[in-house]
């Protein structure tokens, strides 16, 4: 993630940037205490989540339905859980420490049995 | 409006690896808007003002707008825009675009209410074609809170602070939906991020005008107002369920209200979860709730006034 | 082929942008650079230009909007004076740090307070670090000459920098000359076309403008403007020359007027030159080696060619005309004594405010200059570092 510091006569003129978008490669997933957990089977698709995420971490296919969380940008906000219509049972909060080192499966279980 | 799976194949405008605080909704208000941008219809070109918004999303060498962006001062993302649209203006004329290019401005409250007013009103009044959009979040936050003309009464800011005996600030809000109403535009509304449909809704309709139009939006800040970012969204909802922040619009002068609450929230309900409103709850504070209420209740009842009469300009 | 006209220098400076054409101009009255947006406005209302003309509420939201137009992509012109220029101060340096060659006349004037519409150099000089490239005319002539020359220069590759060309207020910007217009095809010709380098309306390559720079990042993107204004230098010097075959008349960055073999030596910029050439002339008769530095290009300041050019005097009195605001002396004085700290010959440099306000500088005050020039030369003493010219009462 460390940018590539340019000297004086490498800089683009007026500090402009020309890559559109370049800030996905800076990854504000590290700032998560606490994450979303999904659960695909309990979802009704209705992407609630998706257009209420402030950092655009609900991922989605190429029909638009959500297929997972982008856990190199999730902030672990919790507005998704929050506004998910089947909170609680297709999307939850866990806490970073109790996932760290666990698969997905693992995870999933952790969450949802709470 | 499409279904939402529709507008989330579409390629995002704003995308992440900005630094807003978690649970920040400046970038759910430009996400749900730039969504309702038909851009299979047009382009979209955003100035922004100086401010949470634009520090978070543009800070080199990253960028998080896949659309073209530019940022130049706090005051005038009105007449930056403005210029970038005469601009436009001269391509078509040279035949250097054909394409069909609609510009949006972005900025707080701070660079709307106060400082960035009357870049605002001149750009509105010269008639450039774009839209204004106001992610009020009732300070200057990007500072640190400080009060601005958008900070509620009774509300707690850096500058306007509860103390032993002053509580908090003791002006009412500024009614910038009327300032703006007197540029006799053909398109204001105020919208939530709560309400996202009736959000876009309101930006489509309003960047199909050919002129200035303008959006005021509730923008909630969880390090400003003092709740849990989970609730962002819940707050904006409060807001719009209290009649704190209607929904409705102004088209050609005519009041039209978007929503009306079936069982309109006391304003404690908003105030209450907000540390920013913590002491107005203290003994001895009941007055100035009430206050709150009362203004609530005036402006309500005089919109729902100005609907019934059916006016326009 | 041009024709003589005689016009004032606003409207020297009006009709160098009708025949630029420039793609948008946004700007805002103040005097004495009024008739400016005035003319331009009724050349558009006659079909005379088809610049789009954004009459906006204030100075700081012309230059916001000098700015979006020309991140948007294109030719940007505006005028001002004074307080709009203080007005627009903020974002000066964010066009020159943008790199957005925005090219502006300005009728220079006093700041206030108190309040004074009339000529002085209080605005450029105040603005003198703001990045961008500042050009000094000494009449109408130059005034049209410098603007156009200006788009040439800002928009130079190397440069990408906005440049103003400044007239005295009133002196120039209100009286008639005799000046050349140049035929309209021809500088357009000049200028050329100018193809913006990261235009936002190319929607298909979407650009950010006006990120800010953590520290990580901002010295390094300071350097690189500052690269750019200092590559103005020897541009203008090419464009002067340039314009010197196309037109006839050369410039560079100076001009040295009886310069050759001169022991006194006043170096000036703007109006206060044509007076001082006049008393130059006589003293020459009278056998006095007097001889007067026009400075043109004030920024980025040539203080190695001005060294050069200057090591040979025997005394030089820099008149500055502004207060010199708490310095040791104006702006103008600091920076020639500085040029001439590495020089062999160091020659003692006294410094004039002049001019302030409007107030009148005829030549028995330049003629007391050259004379107090002279008596150092043969004292060998300075009695006043600094002093006023055609001010009631002693200074000091
Ligand atoms: C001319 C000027 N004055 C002050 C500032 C400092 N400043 C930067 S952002 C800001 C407040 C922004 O408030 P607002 O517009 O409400 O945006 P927010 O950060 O709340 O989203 C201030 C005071 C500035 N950048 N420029
Ligand atoms: S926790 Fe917040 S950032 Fe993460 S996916 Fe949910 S809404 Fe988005
Ligand atoms: S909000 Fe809940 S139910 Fe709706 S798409 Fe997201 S996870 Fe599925
Ligand atoms: S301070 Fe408030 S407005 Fe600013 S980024 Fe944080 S949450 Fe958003
Ligand atoms: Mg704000």
């Amino acid at each position: 993630m460390a940018e590539k510091l340019l000297d004086w006569n490498e800089v683009l003129i007026g500090a402009t940037i020309k890559d559109p978008g370049n800030s996905r490669s800076y990854e504000t997933g590290s700032w998560r205490v606490e994450r979303p957990v999904w659960n695909p089977d309990e979802c009704i698709q209705c992407m609630f989540c998706w257009v209420y995420c402030p950092d655009s971490s609900i991922l989605v296919d190429e029909n638009g339905k959500m297929t997972g969380i982008d856990y190199d940008h999730c902030k672990g906000c919790g507005i998704c859980v929050e506004q998910c219509p089947k909170k609680s049972k297709a999307l939850t909060m866990l806490l970073e420490a109790d996932a760290k080192g666990k698969s997905e499966e693992e995870i999933r279980k952790e969450a949802f049995s709470k | 409006m499409a279904l939402l799976n529709d507008l989330a194949k579409k390629k995002e405008g704003l995308v992440n690896g900005h630094r807003l605080c978690p649970g920040c909704t400046h970038s759910v208000i430009m996400r749900q808007a730039l969504a309702a941008a038909d851009t299979d219809k047009y382009d979209i070109v955003i100035a922004a003002a100086t401010g949470c918004f634009e520090v978070s999303t543009g800070l080199y060498p990253y960028t998080s707008w896949n659309v073209p962006w530019i940022h130049s001062a706090f005051e005038n993302a009105a007449s930056t825009i403005a210029g970038v649209e005469a601009m436009y203006k001269v391509w078509k004329k040279k035949g250097k675009t054909n394409k069909d290019i609609r510009f949006i401005a972005v900025a707080s409250d701070g660079g709307t209410y106060d400082i960035g007013l009357q870049a605002l009103s001149g750009a509105i009044e010269r008639g450039h074609q774009f839209l204004y959009i106001c992610n009020d979040n009732n300070a200057y936050q990007n500072t640190g809170n400080q009060r601005s003309s958008a900070t509620p009464f009774g509300a707690s800011t850096t500058t306007s602070p509860n103390g032993t005996i002053i509580q908090g600030k003791t002006q009412p809000k500024k009614d910038i939906m009327s300032v703006l109403e007197g540029h006799h535009m053909q398109y204001i509304a105020q919208a939530s991020p709560s309400n996202w449909r009736d959000l876009m809704d309101k930006v489509k309709k309003a960047l199909d005008v050919n002129g200035p139009t303008y959006i005021n939006v509730i923008e909630p800040c969880t390090t400003g107002w003092g709740f849990p970012a989970h609730k962002a969204i819940e707050i904006a909802q409060l807001a719009v369920d209290t009649c704190v922040w209607p929904l409705y619009e102004v088209v050609e002068g005519k009041v039209v209200i978007n929503y009306k609450p079936k069982n309109k929230l006391p304003v404690e309900e908003y105030l209450k979860p907000q540390k920013r409103f913590a002491h107005l709850f203290k003994k001895g504070n009941e007055h100035l709730i009430e206050e709150y209420q009362k203004q609530v209740d005036k402006h309500w009842e005089w919109l729902l006034k100005r609907e019934e009469s059916g006016i326009s300009y | 082929m041009g024709k003589k006209v005689a016009l004032t220098g606003n409207e020297a400076a009006a009709h160098a942008i009708r025949q630029i054409n420039p793609d948008v101009v946004a700007a805002f009255p103040i005097t004495p650079s009024t008739p400016i947006p005035q003319n331009i406005a009724q050349y558009i209302a006659d079909g005379k230009m088809d610049t789009e003309l954004v009459t906006v509420e204030s100075e700081h939201s012309a230059m916001s909007a000098c700015i979006g137009a020309a991140a948007g992509g294109g030719r940007v012109m505006t005028a001002t004076s004074a307080n709009g220029y203080a007005l627009m101060w903020e974002m000066l340096y964010i066009a020159s740090g943008a790199r957005l060659p925005i090219v502006m006349a300005v009728a220079a004037r006093a700041l206030s307070g108190p309040l004074n519409i009339h000529g002085d150099h209080s605005d450029i000089m105040g603005g003198r670090d703001s990045g961008w490239i500042e050009l000094v005319a000494e009449n109408s002539q130059e005034a049209y000459d410098n603007l156009i020359q200006a788009v040439k220069i800002a928009e130079n590759k190397d440069v990408m920098t906005p440049a103003l060309g400044a007239f005295d207020g009133f002196n120039i910007s209100h009286s008639i000359e005799i000046w050349e217009m140049e035929d309209d095809d021809k500088v357009r010709e000049f200028v050329g076309e100018y193809e913006p380098l990261f235009p936002l309306l190319k929607t298909e390559e979407p650009v950010t403008h006006g990120a800010w720079a953590p520290p990580d990042w901002y010295f390094e993107h300071r350097m690189s403007q500052l690269k750019g204004l200092l590559n103005a230098k020897d541009v203008v010097v090419n464009v002067g020359k340039e314009f010197g075959k196309a037109f006839g008349r050369e410039y560079g960055i100076y001009e040295a007027y009886k310069m050759d073999d001169a022991d006194y030596v006043i170096v000036a910029m703007g109006s206060v030159c044509g007076t001082t050439k006049d008393v130059v002339d006589s003293l020459r008769d009278n056998g006095v080696k007097a001889g007067l530095l026009k400075l043109r290009l004030f920024r980025p300041f040539p203080y190695k060619e001005l060294a050069d050019v200057l090591s040979g005097a025997k005394a030089i009195a820099v008149l500055d005309r502004v207060s010199p605001a708490g310095a040791q002396g104006g702006p103008l004085f600091n920076e020639i004594r500085s040029a001439l700290y590495d020089a062999n010959n160091r020659p003692p440099v006294i410094n004039y405010s002049y001019g302030l306000g409007g107030r009148d500088t005829q030549p028995v005050h330049i003629n007391s200059v050259y004379d107090t020039l002279k008596k150092i030369v043969e004292t060998g003493k300075v009695e006043k570092q600094f002093d006023c010219l055609n001010l009631r009462g002693a200074w000091g």
